[in-house]
């Protein structure tokens, strides 16, 4: 027998029983989409991990207050909210070595106000080489002075969303603007950087020199001091960022007099823990889906050979029959098997479909990146090809060896 | 009436059937060892109509079954239109089932699901004869049966005589050289079974080879040639006034 003649008594024999062919392939179709969805989620998420890292280099470190409990386990506390200081920043700077910038910075958020327009943004207070390890460039404006730094001058630089709100198409350089109450005069107009990993938006956001911050955006904070809220480094070389990671904590912890045995008030990440959490979360979901594609596969490839089994035993005199006009047990076994392989292959496709669509709905409701591609798509029919190849094997052969003249003589 | 299995001719032609000293034995070894056939000689020439008789358990289920490719001897030989069965495997039987021979049975095993048409090509889909021509000769099968425009019914819509037509229909289909019908006649009213035993004989009177099996001495008495099975050994039957004298061969 033939390919196609094979296809077509297949689809005939399924149409018969339609409505139990559609309800048998219903465990695949759901295997199906689940493999999609995982897939899908695991690749977006992957590719988003590697945007991210680009992004962001495999260079940097931060430093933040308070003792770390591993990647995306910061445990902090008030009374250690304010371990780090400019000092800190410059013992970084001239002792360890192959560090090749490091800055320290402070945060807030803010009321800006130009003429009538006016929004909230966050403000950095920041040092020198804060943009050079954020890969913040200017686009307009000269940017910040040693003098702006040293005298705590009132200028401000403008991420690309806050330039919008406030001037629309100008630039804006040397306008004056408010932030709070305070007024500032605009230095310079960062370009932009889009989305971050987070989906949060980069460009809304007004640096200002630290010390400035420190006098007239803190306020009633009333942070310590010299105190910095966090420090950013960056590394000559990518290879290096163990061995300056490990300086710096020695440094720090040797700066803060920590007795061995105590713990950090302080932590130091780097961008491949902070990938490895996330790294780690989508893992986590990827086998989730992965582990009800898998059984989902199974119990309908059970299903199959269950509907298979039932079909066997009732068209044992169509068998027979077959069989006494000339069909051999090779074409016996291609039958069933086809119908087995058709049934598991539908509900692939349905399952496809469900599954882009399942996909789709996840990176809307769960904010999760999703990416389809035609690979995924062939994986799938794959799998349910084989799903059904792998479950439709016993019934067929179990038809192929039955006897002819019982086959015939059965009722 | 054409007769051509004449002694004169048997040596030049190829017997359809040819059995040497057939026995199958079923279970054997054990307590429940049944002899079911004891060293069946048959030879069946081109052309013939014959009738294989017997009561139930006389084996002649189960010369039916080697005859008709179904299974296989447990001693002797058995040469279908001129080949060896014996040391044929299952898949190369279904070969020579599809080839040389065409079923006719007391049930009609139609598929109740496929037109008559389809129940009629059904057999040429496992010798890729192509869609086309397959339907073609099956609608000329179905015309020379005398069903000329019931092919696109379904069996349900038709007569068990009209059912009986399209099964006969299909065991024509490959062209083979034996026709083996199991009690044909057997789930069919008198007049019809006539009909059904009549079409044979026109088959016969075509050039076909016919082998009937029957319990039945009526249904027999049709044949040119009766053979009679009895405890497992088969006899040419001239036991009955009534039927015709038999005629050539040797069993």
């Amino acid at each position: 027998m033939n390919f196609l003649e094979i296809l077509r008594t297949a689809i005939f024999a399924l149409r018969g029983n339609w409505l139990r062919s559609a309800l048998t392939s219903l465990g695949v179709i759901i295997g199906i989409a689940a493999v999609i969805v995982m897939v899908s989620v695991g690749q977006g998420t992957q590719a988003e991990i590697d945007k991210m890292v680009s992004g962001l280099g495999s260079q940097r470190l931060d430093i933040s207050p308070g003792g770390g409990r591993g990647p995306g386990g910061a445990r902090m506390s008030s009374s250690s909210f304010f371990t780090l200081t400019e000092e800190d920043v410059d013992a970084i700077r001239t002792e360890v070595q192959n560090v090749q910038f490091v800055a320290g910075s402070l945060r807030g958020n803010t009321q800006v106000v130009f003429a009538e327009n006016n929004g909230s943004t966050s403000w950095q207070g920041v040092q020198p080489e804060y943009f050079d390890i954020n890969s913040w460039e200017l686009v307009q404006g000269d940017g910040f002075t040693a003098q702006d730094y040293g005298s705590a001058g009132k200028v401000v630089i403008l991420g690309e969303t806050v330039r919008r709100t406030l001037f629309g198409e100008d630039s804006g350089i040397g306008q004056t603007i408010r932030l709070g109450r305070v007024p500032f005069t605009v230095a310079g107009t960062l370009k932009p950087k889009g989305q971050g990993g987070w989906g949060q938006d980069q460009d809304d956001v007004v640096m200002v020199p630290m010390e400035t911050a420190r006098r007239r955006l803190m306020g009633s904070m009333g942070l310590p001091p010299g105190t910095v809220m966090q420090i950013a480094l960056t590394v000559t070389d990518p290879k290096d960022l163990d061995y300056v990671q490990g300086e710096v904590e020695a440094l720090l912890r040797q700066r803060h007099k920590i007795q061995p045995g105590e713990e950090d008030d302080f932590s130091v990440r780097n961008i491949s823990q902070i990938v490895a959490t996330r790294t780690a979360t989508t893992n986590l979901m990827s086998k989730l889906l992965g582990a009800v594609a898998g059984i989902c596969l199974v119990i309908g490839g059970i299903g199959i050979m269950n509907i298979m089994l039932v079909s066997v035993t009732e068209r044992i005199r169509e068998i027979g029959l077959r069989m006494a006009v000339g069909a051999g047990p090779r074409d016996i076994r291609r039958q069933f098997l086809a119908e087995a392989m058709l049934i598991s292959l539908i509900g692939g496709v349905i399952g496809i479909a469900f599954g882009v669509v399942g996909a789709l709905v996840f990176s809307k409701i769960g904010q999760l990146p999703v990416e389809l591609n035609t690979k995924v798509v062939l994986l799938a029919a794959t799998f349910s090809i084989c799903t059904g190849l792998f479950f439709g094997y016993y019934p067929a052969r179990k038809a192929s060896l039955l006897d002819p003249i019982e086959a015939l003589r059965s009722q | 009436m054409s007769q051509r299995a004449g002694d004169a001719t048997a040596s030049a032609v190829t017997p359809v059937i040819l059995t040497r000293a057939l026995e199958k034995v079923y279970a054997a070894g054990s307590e429940a060892e049944v002899v079911a056939l004891k060293g069946v000689d048959v030879r069946i020439l081109p052309g013939e109509f014959v009738a294989i008789m017997g009561p139930s358990g006389s084996g002649k289920s189960t010369l039916m079954n080697l005859i008709g490719c179904l299974d296989t001897p447990t001693a002797g030989s058995y040469a279908c239109d001129g080949v060896d069965v014996s040391t044929l495997d299952a898949e190369e039987l279904a070969v020579l089932r599809r080839d040389k021979i065409g079923f006719v049975f007391q049930g009609f095993n139609l598929l109740p699901r496929m037109s008559a048409l389809e129940n009629v090509a059904m057999p040429m889909g496992y010798s890729n004869v192509p869609r086309i021509e397959r339907l073609q000769r099956a609608s000329a099968a179905l015309a020379a049966v005398g069903l000329h425009n019931r092919g696109g019914h379904l069996p349900s819509e038709l007569s068990g005589g009209q059912q009986q037509r399209v099964a006969i229909a299909r065991a024509l289909i490959n062209r083979p050289p034996l026709l083996l019908a199991d009690e044909p006649t057997g789930a069919l009213d008198s007049k019809t079974g006539e009909e059904i035993l009549a079409l044979f004989k026109r088959l016969r009177d075509e050039g076909h080879t016919v082998v009937l099996i029957t319990h039945d001495a009526e249904v027999a008495a049709h044949c040119d040639r009766v053979l009679v099975m009895k405890d497992g050994e088969l006899h040419e039957g001239t036991l009955q006034e009534g039927l015709h004298p038999p005629q050539g061969g040797s069993a």
